[in-house]
């Protein structure tokens, strides 16, 4: 009897820990975000293609043509938005200041991705844009046209995006790095585009 | 037995899971709870109020006891109530193992437990319930992509209320007394 319940009580530990382990990649990650950002560093995941306009109204095919064989570093934003894009923002411009001192040779881009067609439109990348000083060569911000693909590559990018019921967006933040073959390789902290750069070389 | 069964056929009515699931509040701290409650119901009366099911291994409450806190834990985590917003086959083990790996066996095993070991589930049910609350209501950070933050924090307000109220219970039960329903009735 009392072995019976000793070698249950054995069991149930070793189950509940396998378990726990199970749903949280080894005692790695508690929440969904951490879980993305190991499976994404673990294995590099191709992204879907998708069309973008950039601020000066050019026309880029994602991954296959403008940007290959180039890492670049990708932020999804609003122009609107209150909050944690102004971080972002600014980080991008410090990585963007990084970038331009850099001598020949390293070639990383930076994409800032709209995901508010509506309110959007090139007019205003184009302000926005000009206000942070992309230049829409090493930097580039641009919206997407169609709805299905920015739906497409928020999913395949790990975007969450919620209306905040004030008109806004509730998003969750974090600079992506594509590599050079176009797969989605690292996630990183909203701060953390310096960082980054570095990791590349720069 | 059959107010379990009620119980957990209203929950699982996409009408109110949809709408549980809609708040933090509602999805971890009403939803999941009463998915238990259901399991305990059902197991309770199945079991004759005894805890008679599974006895020979489950001697003193405690493996069975440990199987509802694993189970209790597993669902706590914020992934988890993630992965059941996103995916029907995790939403679907929601509705499996709550009832039956968290509620059932903490109906068998809690008449087993030795009063000492209850007073330790309540005393970590407590602290648990205050820290948790306390972390989500300062966290910056939102720990389920698909809540908001402002929701969080009401999930750490909610909490805390929830620790207060469980400790004053608790206290008033140490210090006055078992209701004279149940002491009529050990």
């Amino acid at each position: 009897m009392k072995l019976r319940a000793a070698l249950a009580m054995i069991a149930v530990v070793a189950a509940g820990l396998a378990t726990l382990a199970a749903v949280t990649d080894g005692f790695r990650a508690a929440t969904s975000e951490a879980a993305w950002r190991l499976a994404v560093a673990e294995w590099p995941r191709p992204l879907p293609d998708a069309t973008l306009i950039d601020q000066s109204g050019r026309t880029l095919r994602l991954w296959l043509s403008a940007l290959r064989g180039r890492p670049v570093l990708v932020e999804f934003f609003y122009t609107s938005c209150p909050a944690i894009c102004g971080l972002l923002a600014s980080q991008f411009q410090a990585g963007f200041e990084r970038l331009i001192a850099q001598p020949e040779g390293l070639e990383v881009l930076l994409l800032s991705v709209s995901f508010d067609p509506e309110r959007d439109t090139v007019t205003e990348l184009a302000d926005y844009a000009a206000r942070l000083g992309a230049d829409g060569r090493i930097w580039r911000v641009a919206r997407v046209n169609d709805p299905i693909e920015l739906r497409g590559l928020l999913d395949a990018f790990g975007v969450v995006v919620l209306p905040d019921g004030a008109g806004g967006f509730v998003h969750n933040a974090a600079i992506y790095l594509v590599d050079a073959q176009g797969r989605l390789a690292r996630v990183y902290d909203p701060d953390a585009a310096e960082r980054a750069i570095a990791e590349l070389g720069g | 037995m059959i107010p379990g069964l009620l119980l957990y056929a209203v929950l699982v009515m996409p009408p109110v899971a949809a709408w549980l699931e809609g708040s933090m509040v509602g999805h971890m701290l009403v939803q999941i709870p009463l998915l238990a409650l259901a399991g305990s119901l059902v197991a309770h009366g199945a079991s004759g109020g005894r805890g008679a099911v599974f006895a020979g291994f489950n001697t003193g409450g405690v493996p069975g006891l440990l199987v509802a806190l694993f189970a209790a834990a597993a669902w706590m985590l914020p992934r988890m109530l993630d992965a059941a917003l996103r995916s029907a086959l995790m939403e679907a083990a929601k509705f499996i193992t709550v009832p039956l790996l968290v509620g059932a066996p903490l109906a068998l095993s809690w008449p087993l437990l030795p009063p000492v070991a209850r007073g330790f589930v309540w005393a970590n049910l407590i602290s648990h319930a205050a820290v948790l609350g306390w972390l989500y209501s300062v966290a910056p950070n939102r720990l389920c992509t698909r809540y908001l933050l402002d929701q969080q924090a009401t999930l750490g307000t909610t909490l805390l209320i929830v620790a207060m109220a469980l400790l004053l219970g608790w206290g008033w039960f140490a210090i006055v007394g078992a209701p004279l329903k149940l002491r009529a009735n050990p």
